[in-house]
């Protein structure tokens, strides 16, 4: 009688999120499809100083880590606040969905999300200015990521770092 | 909710809808609540089977009625759908009692209401639940068996089973007692699960049959008296016992009964809805449980492994409040089994685990968050490993602390406390995982932390295990922030304590090395690999590196040339510093220079030797770099081994990333193993496959002949798997039995060099040696136990000192 019942099988953290790749090449359910058995995480909210050690030693909690893309500005080639996670299992992506996302990296909260997998190019940011599309628009000042960002800016004299 | 009463599922179902935009409507799974859906047709059958489970696992849970209306109403509705969903609702509550034991009380009284309606309905119940306790015993589900048995008592108390036939159940489980050639783990699972159960029926069982029962617990009480115990030492957190014993979990279970006993078996901590009902239940007629033999012992059985119980707190601890119950109270035990079982329902949700064990039923009458903090630190700290990953305790008590953010952190930093106070006899495998909670836990909170309070540890050794916890926890911190960060957060007389800055040290750095043998070549060979040389031309100009062991060069220069090894490898590392990813980078590009440096094990090892001088003050790259070779096969899991039991290393020998790296090769070994195999077994199901299918496929010539020809590479693939299963095992088996050996020589080194000096043995290394012994046969006993034979002949034999035998012998009698 080895029965489940979907009532008790709530494992939440690690469904897919809404978010889809819109340079993704190919549909909806191909996309859907490599989230659901990828072994890659987005991992977003970093500050630009964190480094791949950190990101190593925090996520080889849940398992050990393949590999680890660090997100780079199109234009300046240096971190701009995301990166790629890739472990050797699915399982082990699973614990980084259940107990790594939302806790803290170099006192940020990192968000984690499946990913459909690296591919060469989606390493840098999509932005405009060359970092990610979430710091062009936010109104904010993040000293961790570049101050405020640049649309907000660009309606403010040069003060403050913008560039490490 | 409202009450209903014989309403359907159906005109349920119908209100459910029109409530569905309720927040707190239980009827609706947790993440269609709030929500706007389409109005979906209720009378879809995969619809109501999802409605039943929801309703029937959710009552109990949070409501604006009382539980007991609930129940009443549940009671009801399940009644009037027995017609048409008998087996459904059958199998809904059979799991439930199977899977959610934190609240059989619940479940027992649903039950008996059911009863109460439809007796036939209560003996089919049964029925299935003494099938579905035969399944789980069948397929090694040990500890679901208990929760199926607690269940079955418990409606004891519902009036659903006759309390004679329980005692007769009981009776069979206990004459398991008196078999013989049985590991004692299966006796031990039996006697354990009569006395689970007692907190709940043991006075009903009194009052109906006290002579049987005292007899039952006499020869409980002989069989405790004679089991063996020789596994206790290994599984204990601390060697002391004060100022809490950790004791055998029979022994402590045993006391338990012995003290409710006393109390006449009084027990007013476990929540029992079916009370409020006794009118109604004790009007119902009770069903026999069917006569139950114990399934005999099977060889491939996989009982339970013993445990210690883990105590940390007493009712001094917790002042103000409600009294923590004492350590042989019963109440302690319902306590933590219940919080145990939380745990293992809602671990993979960590919100919600800790609102569950935040609203724990009758948390006011105790310290709930110091019973919490306990249970978690306890599954942390258990031996051999703990029930779910480390990672999700600490998210656990991130979360806990959220949700009680007044008064669960004082708690977690006096649990903190407590554990460093207990350091000096605490087992150094729960130290090590204490040290990665604590960083961790730190890092999410800004690293803020009194350590003044711990200066006592800067007065002794730093060998001694509090300093030496203090600075491995600052490593662990670095990791996760960087070197001044640390600097800043510790007061200035810790400054001992900190961490190295994690720097490369170059030994060709610049001209004041020029002296050296290497440097000149340290030059050629950096500018060769900027100028993107080839490998070719890299190994080339390599060959003209002298080689300090020989007189004269031999002609190719292939044979092991430590110079050779040491200007290429600290050149390339010294340009790849950067980063981890550009040594991984750079490991990748060279593979085949490397390759071709380390094709002896003296290379291998003088590779490492290297990889460490350049990076000792970084032990995070080290043990990546190490990983990576591995993988790409530039040196193997033995030498790794033989490089960290080296005396080079020595020094390093207590420092946990030695550890690290140690049981991360191990498992690498493993993993390895485990792969092949799959992939020998996948080859197998194959063959089988296409030979079904040629029988299958009839005289057709064509096919045949190509089936043939299938099997037959098939069968070649085979054979090759095999042979690289059997190579694959013999290097794993090589891999611990170097392991072993060199902890035997370490250990009976030391050991006769104190007995010459008469001195004590007992110093920090030799305590950090033994645990790290014993700590092998734990991480990895599913592995080890295939080679017991060969370990006992060739390294465990009497003739070993009785310190290192011990451990061995304690592995045994765990059973594992």
């Amino acid at each position: 009688m080895s029965v489940k019942l979907n009532a008790l099988n709530s494992d939440s953290y690690i469904d897919i999120s809404q978010y889809r790749d819109q340079h993704f090449k190919g549909n909806r359910y191909e996309q859907e499809k490599l989230l659901k058995q990828s072994n890659t995480l987005y991992v977003g909210n970093l500050s630009f100083y964190t480094t791949e050690e950190q990101v190593h030693e925090l996520f080889s909690k849940s398992g050990d880590v393949k590999r680890i893309i660090i997100g780079l500005d199109k234009i300046k080639k240096t971190a701009c606040g995301f990166c790629f996670v890739e472990y050797y299992t699915r399982a082990d992506a699973e614990h980084a969905m259940r107990f790594i996302n939302g806790t803290r990296l170099d006192d940020r909260i990192i968000r984690t999300d499946w990913d459909a997998g690296f591919k060469e190019g989606r390493q840098f940011g999509r932005g405009k200015s060359g970092g990610q599309v979430r710091d062009e628009y936010r109104q904010d000042y993040d000293p961790a990521r570049g101050g405020y960002g640049k649309l907000a800016q660009q309606h403010r004299p040069t003060e403050g770092r913008n560039s490490f | 909710m409202p009450c209903i009463y014989s309403a359907s599922i159906e005109l349920l179902l119908d209100v459910a809808v029109c409530m569905r935009h309720q927040e707190n409507n239980l009827l609706i799974p947790e993440r269609e609540r709030g929500q706007a859906h389409k109005r979906r047709r209720t009378s879809e059958p995969i619809e109501i089977e999802d409605r039943l489970e929801s309703l029937i696992c959710r009552v109990g849970e949070k409501s604006t009625s009382s539980l007991e209306s609930n129940l009443e109403g549940l009671a009801g509705v399940l009644e009037a759908d027995l017609p048409n969903y008998k087996s459904k609702i059958l199998r809904i509550l059979c799991t439930v009692a199977r899977l959610l034991p934190e609240k059989l009380t619940v479940y027992t009284t649903l039950v008996g209401l059911l009863n109460a309606r439809n007796y036939n309905f209560g003996g089919e119940f049964v029925e299935a639940m003494i099938r579905q306790l035969k399944e789980t015993l069948k397929n090694n589900l040990y500890s679901e068996a208990v929760y199926l048995v607690r269940f079955l008592s418990d409606l004891v108390n519902c009036h659903v089973i006759a309390a004679p036939s329980m005692v007769a159940m009981f009776e069979n489980f206990v004459s398991v007692t008196q078999e013989e050639d049985v590991p004692q783990v299966r006796s031990d699972w039996f006697v354990y699960v009569v006395l689970s159960c007692l907190p709940w029926v043991g006075k009903e069982l009194y009052e109906k049959k006290d002579v049987e029962m005292d007899r039952l617990l006499s020869q409980i009480e002989g069989y405790l008296k004679r089991r063996v115990k020789t596994h206790v030492p290994m599984l204990q957190v601390w060697t002391a016992d004060k100022p809490h014993p950790q004791e055998e979990y029979l022994d402590c279970l045993w006391a338990q009964i012995q003290k409710l006993k006393k109390d006449r078996w009084q027990e007013r901590h476990i929540l029992r809805p079916y009370i409020a009902f006794d009118s109604v239940l004790c009007e119902a007629l009770q069903h026999n449980l069917p006569p139950f033999t114990p399934p005999g012992h099977m060889p491939d059985a996989q009982y339970p492994m013993p445990r210690v119980i883990f105590r940390m707190f007493d009712y001094t601890d917790a002042p103000e409040g409600p009294v923590m119950p004492g350590s042989h109270s019963v109440e302690r035990f319902v306590i933590e089994e219940n919080l145990h079982c939380i745990i293992k329902t809602h671990w993979k949700e960590r919100k919600t685990c800790a609102a569950q064990l935040l609203s724990y039923p009758g948390k006011n009458k105790i310290p709930l968050n110091y019973h919490i903090v306990e249970v978690i630190f306890g599954e942390l700290f258990q031996l051999p490993s703990p029930p779910h990953i480390d990672v999700m305790y600490t998210t656990l008590l991130i979360e806990l602390c959220k949700l009680q953010p007044g008064s669960l952190p004082q708690v977690l930093a006096q649990a903190t406390e407590m554990l460093y106070m207990r350091l000096d006899t605490m087992n150094t495998t729960c130290i090590d995982r204490l040290i990665n909670w604590f960083a961790h836990h730190l890092s999410n909170f800004q690293f803020r932390w009194s350590w003044d309070d711990w200066a006592d540890c800067l007065t002794v050794d730093l060998e001694k295990p509090k300093p030496k916890f203090v600075k491995e926890v600052l490593e662990k911190c670095m990791r996760l922030s960087y070197h001044q960060r640390i600097v800043d957060i510790v007061p200035p007389t810790f400054s001992a304590l900190i961490p190295a800055d994690p720097i490369f040290t170059y030994k060709y750095v610049d001209e004041s090395a020029s002296s050296l043998p290497g440097y000149p070549m340290s030059i050629t060979v950096s500018n060769a690999i900027k100028n993107r040389a080839s490998n070719e031309e890299i190994l080339t100009v390599l060959k003209e590196v002298p080689n300090p062991n020989q007189e004269d060069d031999d002609d190719e220069g292939e044979s092991f040339n430590p110079l050779k090894i040491d200007v290429f490898l600290q050149t390339l590392l010294n340009l790849a510093a950067k980063s981890f990813s550009h040594s991984f980078s750079a490991l990748g590009k060279f593979h085949e220079i490397l390759k071709t440096l380390a094709n002896s094990d003296e290379g291998k090892l003088h590779l490492l030797k290297v990889l460490y001088e350049v990076w000792r003050n970084h032990p995070q790259m080290i043990a990546v770099l190490v990983d990576k070779l591995i993988r790409t096969q530039v040196v193997d899991c033995a030498a790794v081994a033989n490089w960290l039991f080296s005396q080079d290393m020595a020094h390093e020998f207590t420092r946990l990333f030695i550890w690290e790296i140690l049981h991360s090769t191990i498992r690498k070994m493993n993993k390895h193993v485990q792969k092949i195999q799959k992939e020998l077994e996948e080859a197998k199901d194959k063959l089988e496959k296409q030979q079904h299918k040629r029988r299958d496929s009839g005289d057709d010539e064509d096919m045949d002949k190509n089936s043939e020809d299938e099997e037959g590479q098939l069968e070649e693939q085979i054979e090759r798997l095999q042979e690289k299963v059997e190579s694959a095992q013999s290097e794993q088996k090589n891999l611990f039995l170097v392991i072993f050996q060199r902890f035997i020589m370490l250990l009976t080194e030391h050991l006769v060099r104190c007995e010459t000096g008469s001195v004590d043995i007992s110093t920090p290394w030799y305590k950090n040696c033994i645990d790290r012994l014993q700590q092998i046969f734990l991480m990895h006993h599913a592995t080890i136990q295939q080679y017991m034979g060969t370990l006992e002949n060739l390294l465990f034999t009497a003739e070993l000192d009785h310190h290192i035998l011990a451990v061995y012998q304690q592995f045994c009698a765990l059973q594992l």
